[in-house]
């Protein structure tokens, strides 16, 4: 790694305006960018650990009853904390990388990054959360913008992610043999006004939410509702893993598994 | 009744203590005063010719000692091959230089071209991205059939050729293997690909040179397997430094897995720039360094042919393969491929013709060498493949056709097709143990379960066998070796009766530390605690060859054998002039030396004591001490042997192979510690399953490394596997070391693949979907696209 300054300040305040230097970056749980520094693959000037900033971690149910979970929160305690509230959700962090990974990472560091990859992006989606930061709030679907993209602008911290809470929800990750990370993931949740499919691991533009099973499932939520639709391997990733072909695939198993997981 | 000591008992590993306490010494932990740092610049691209090498920003940056590039060994000598393959045609094989640093050409991605010693590693590192290398791309050869080819990019311009030699074994048995084929009623096609393996040991490589200007004599610290084998590469063939004043030294080594029996440029390097610069200089090797030039594993392309009788019984195995060597000779890369595989190529068959021919090739991708069974897990996959094959395709149980042909237990010793003599042996027995530990009866409710749960389920069988035990010197210096594979242990008895065991191999997880004292206790009648054994060091122990080959108690344990009964010879000497009776008269039983027929005795204690104090010997017949070294060269191969069987499930929407039991029974001959040995097998088995089912080493046909971090190269994990069943009750003792013992390192590695890759497409016959071979690693999307493509 190349050396850089380290600045963990304790208010929300004070990152952002350490976020505002030159070549400044914002540091969550480091379980993507620590490995990425170490391979000397990134040069920030300066760190800004959000590790210290206790107002933007915990686990609580809002007033209108969405589920409020702060930037700072790690894995472990989703998984945890929000068992009781949003269990498909918290069993998404539970099947997050190992205990290492779900002690120190935070679901504002997974959501900022973006990795095609990703669990969080699916349940953020699929959830049809909203994505609150330092300056305003973004839903997620105007949020996930393609591969590592989002709405961020750069400074710009995730201080909380609300999520409504579905009458029935499922996560369904197919790992990748080596980083185990999603092959292809699919989170279904089912709302009293229709169903939401959002699926991470396959495409090209990242996670993205399946309108034609969202139609299909949300007048009939059974993973037979899924039987004459099919994916479009077009944009699908291919890769040593698996071809476009088996992603598509892959997407449509899953949604099925899904739902006869969350029925 | 299980021994509570001695051979035979599984006191826990002694060594494990500092091992899970965190208190084991490896080469990275060993910090030497005013110790400095070494990091290489390597190739990004896999073919290139080197313009120019500017190293002068390099020299001028913050904490940089020295800079050193190819030019600087141009005149020093080469990394050798250890063994000399003939052609054929009775040539030779090519066999081109492997400098210290690549000169004029770099070879792989990863090849090294210069190096910064500088005060820290990031000081290093810096200046080693400030070099400028102007290097000229040119286009690779990644495919063995590509390089092959006329016309194809050459990896070594000088030899003119990619093919380093085009081997046949046995060449005198070819015509009549080719006309039995000819003539056979049944003949069973397959074209296989035995995967490239990244050896992905805990540790990675690491090497730290210390130089006395005061005695002139170096000090290397480093991760290696054997290391006396080492000192001979680095003072007989590149670097000239005396042996006598070249120590080497391998502390605790985190796992090697054949990858760290080789000498290795960095290690030459670090010799070199401690003596120009006066200080010690470490490297250690990142984990992407790991990747790109570890020697790698396997990487064979092979058809083989079988042919039968429609019964059955054998007629001949016939195989053509094609093996990587990559971009330079490894020091045992040339032998992996033929007499460690080829002579294997008749299994534990009594088949009459048996022809291999291997062309090994080079290519622009890191060097391929011995990886945990080495030669014999690729021989064993091709024949239990294909076996498997004409089993189904005859309509035969795959045990049964397995069972027909067996060498039986009346023909040992058995001189096989290959040319190999195995000593002893019972195929059967083991076959039968495995069918007891597997019920298969029950197999088809399991099945039946399975589907009801839309997943398809199969039964996969094989049998191996190996040659371990390496290697009778006077036999491989006939095939070609330039190296003896004896090995060597040294038994000193302190005054206080205590002992100190020097021994030739090397321990990186095998658990000799704990073994070994079994052997001397067991011998000496006395408590194994109070024995300890002392490996890794040059200057402290006898020379010997290292561990690899499951060699280390079959070959390195007899010669703990041999000392240890010269140590019984010679206190029978001073038990004699103790007890004033005469030498011949001495028996040794549970640690007393006693006169025949009398009640006159004394203990190991007393005379190893009396060893030291020799106040009244007569010195004329009696030397004093009590210290003993013997020098143990084996007479064959040992063989062990086993049957296999697991069961899977295919998941058939995604392709997913899950291993739902895997029960291996093996012949090790006698065993010293039955939870080492289980231990060694678990391992093996993890390394087979993990090469069947998800490592797979990729790279572009540009030479790029793709799967070259853990994100794409995958790992086994415990979660992976089943709780392993394990039998090693069928012994058949070796019959020709003094234990009895027939190495079990390696049988995992060997004799799981197969098994593994019999059972999917058992599972997909049997779920009606026609797929008759899927290449490794049988990853998900592979066994998908199988399964997509016969439907």
């Amino acid at each position: 790694m190349y050396n850089f300054d380290l600045i963990r300040p304790s208010t929300l305040e004070e990152a952002v305006k350490a976020l505002g230097q030159d070549e400044a970056q914002a540091l969550g749980g480091g379980q993507t960018l620590i490995p990425t520094l170490k391979q000397r693959l990134a040069m920030p000037e300066t760190l800004v650990s959000l590790s210290g900033i206790d107002a933007i971690k915990g686990v609580c149910v809002h007033d209108d009853g969405r589920l409020s979970i702060g930037g700072g929160t790690t894995h472990a305690t989703v998984a945890r904390e929000a068992a009781a509230h949003y269990p498909g959700l918290a069993a998404l962090a539970a099947s997050i990388g190992d205990p290492a990974v779900r002690a120190r990472g935070t679901i504002g560091g997974s959501l900022a990054n973006n990795d095609p990859s990703a669990c969080y992006p699916a349940a953020a989606l699929g959830s049809g959360a909203t994505i609150v930061t330092n300056a305003r709030e973004i839903a997620a679907d105007d949020y996930f913008q393609g591969m590592f993209t989002t709405a961020l602008d750069d400074g710009e911290i995730i201080t909380e992610v609300r999520f409504p809470v579905p009458e029935a929800a499922a996560y369904q990750k197919f790992e990748q043999p080596a980083s185990r990370f999603a092959l292809v993931g699919v989170f279904v949740a089912r709302y009293a006004d229709g169903v939401r499919v959002a699926v991470t691991g396959a495409s090209e533009e990242g996670v993205f939410r399946w309108s034609e099973a969202e139609a299909a499932l949300s007048s009939n939520f059974a993973a037979d509702a899924l039987k004459d639709l099919s994916v479009p391997a077009d944009g699908m990733i291919g890769d040593l893993h698996g071809t476009p072909d088996y992603r598509a695939h892959l997407v449509k198993v899953l949604t099925g598994r899904a739902v006869a997981a969350a029925s | 009744m299980p021994k509570d000591h001695g051979i035979g008992a599984s006191p826990t590993r002694r060594e494990d203590v500092r091992f899970l306490t965190g208190r084991g010494k490896y080469t990275d932990d060993i910090a030497l005063h005013g110790q400095t740092y070494a990091v290489f610049a390597r190739s990004q691209v896999a073919n290139g010719v080197i313009k120019s090498i500017d190293t002068s920003e390099a020299e001028a940056m913050p904490g940089v000692l020295a800079v050193f590039t190819g030019e600087d060994f141009v005149d020093v000598g080469g990394n050798p091959a250890g063994w000399q393959i003939n052609s054929r045609d009775g040539q030779p094989m090519k066999e081109p230089k492997r400098p210290v640093l690549a000169h004029g050409k770099v070879r792989h991605v990863g090849d090294a071209y210069a190096a910064v010693i500088a005060e820290t590693e990031e000081q290093a590192r810096d200046a080693a991205e400030a070099i400028v290398a102007e290097i000229d791309e040119e286009p690779a050869v990644v495919d063995m059939g590509k390089a092959l080819a006329d016309g194809a990019p050459l990896v070594h311009d000088e030899i003119g050729t990619n093919q380093c030699f085009d081997w046949g074994w046995i060449e005198d048995n070819r015509a009549a293997t080719d006309e039995a084929i000819k003539n056979a009623p049944h003949v069973t096609t397959l074209e296989l690909v035995n995967n490239r393996l990244v050896p992905n040991a805990m540790e990675p490589r690491a090497s730290t040179a210390d130089y006395d200007p005061g005695t002139g004599e170096y000090t290397l610290y480093t991760t290696s397997q054997n290391p006396h084998l080492t000192r001979l590469l680095i003072s007989a063939f590149v670097l000239g430094i005396p042996e006598n004043k070249l120590k080497v030294v391998a502390p605790d080594v985190g796992g090697g897995f054949g990858s760290k029996i080789y000498h290795y440029g960095e290690e030459a390097l670090v010799l070199a720039a401690a003596k120009k610069i006066g200080r010690p200089v470490r490297w250690t090797a990142s984990r992407s360094e790991s990747f790109l030039t570890d020697a790698h594993g396997r990487d064979h392309v092979t058809k083989i042919e079988l042919a039968c009788e429609k019964d059955g019984t054998f007629i001949a195995f016939r195989t053509e393969t094609m093996a990587n060597v990559g971009a330079y000779l490894s020091n045992f890369s040339t032998a992996t491929p033929t007499f460690l595989h080829g002579t294997l190529m008749a299994g534990n068959y009594a088949v009459p013709n048996v022809y291999v021919n291997v062309k090994a090739v080079f290519t622009n991708t890191a060097p391929v060498d011995a990886y945990r069974g080495a030669g014999r897990p690729e021989a064993t996959y091709s024949l239990e493949r294909v076996i498997d094959m004409a089993a189904r395709e005859l309509g035969i149980d795959p045990l049964e056709i397995r069972r027909k042909n067996f060498v039986q237990p009346d023909q040992f010793p058995f001189t096989s097709a290959a040319g190999l003599e195995y000593d002893t042996g019972n195929y059967g027995a083991l076959v039968d143990k495995l069918e007891e530990m597997i019920d298969r009866d029950g197999f088809e409710a399991r099945r039946k379960a399975s589907e009801k749960n839309g997943k398809l389920r199969g039964l996969g069988v094989n049998t191996y066998i190996e040659a371990c035990g390496i290697a009778p010197s006077n036999l491989v210096g006939v095939l070609g070796s330039r190296v003896g594979l004896y090995d060597a242990a040294t038994v000193r008895v302190n005054a206080t009766g205590n002992i100190a065991v020097m021994v030739g191999a090397h321990s990186h997880g095998q658990g000799h530390e704990t073994a070994f004292p079994q052997v001397v206790a067991d011998m000496l009648g006395i408590d194994e605690n109070s024995v300890e054994i002392v490996h890794g060091d040059t200057s402290k122990i006898p020379f010997g060859m290292g561990t690899y080959g499951s060699r280390s108690l079959a070959v390195c344990g007899s010669a703990v054998v041999r000392a240890t009964e010269k140590v019984i010879n010679k206190g029978k000497k001073i038990a004699a002039h103790m007890l004033e009776a005469s030498e011949a008269d001495i028996e040794f039983t549970d640690g007393q030396f006693s006169v025949a027929g009398t009640d006159k005795s004394v203990g190991f204690g007393e005379v190893a004591l009396k060893a030291y104090i020799p106040h009244d010997f007569p010195l004329e017949d009696l030397e004093p001490g009590l210290e003993e070294t013997a020098f143990y060269d084996p007479a064959n191969f040992t063989y062990p042997a086993g049957a296999y069987a697991c069961e899977v499930e295919v998941d058939p929407e995604t392709g997913k192979v899950t291993v739902c039991s895997f029960a291996a029974a093996d012949d090790f001959g006698n065993v010293i510690n039955p939870m080492i040995v289980e231990g060694q097998v678990h391992g093996g088995l993890a390394q087979g399953i993990g090469q069947a089912l998800i490592e797979g080493t990729v790279y572009d046909e540009n030479g790029q490394l793709l799967s070259g971090t853990y994100m794409d190269y995958a790992m086994p994990r415990a979660d992976d596997f089943p709780m392993f069943k394990v039998d090693h009750s069928c012994q058949t003792p070796c019959t020709h070391n003094p234990l009895g013992v027939k190495g079990c390192g390696e049988a995992g590695a060997i004799g799981s693949p197969p098994a593994i890759v019999n059972g999917v497409i058992d599972a997909l016959q049997r779920g009606g979907i026609d797929v008759t071979h899927i290449d490794m690693p049988l990853s998900p999307g592979r066994v998908w696209q199988a399964i997509n493509g016969a439907q």
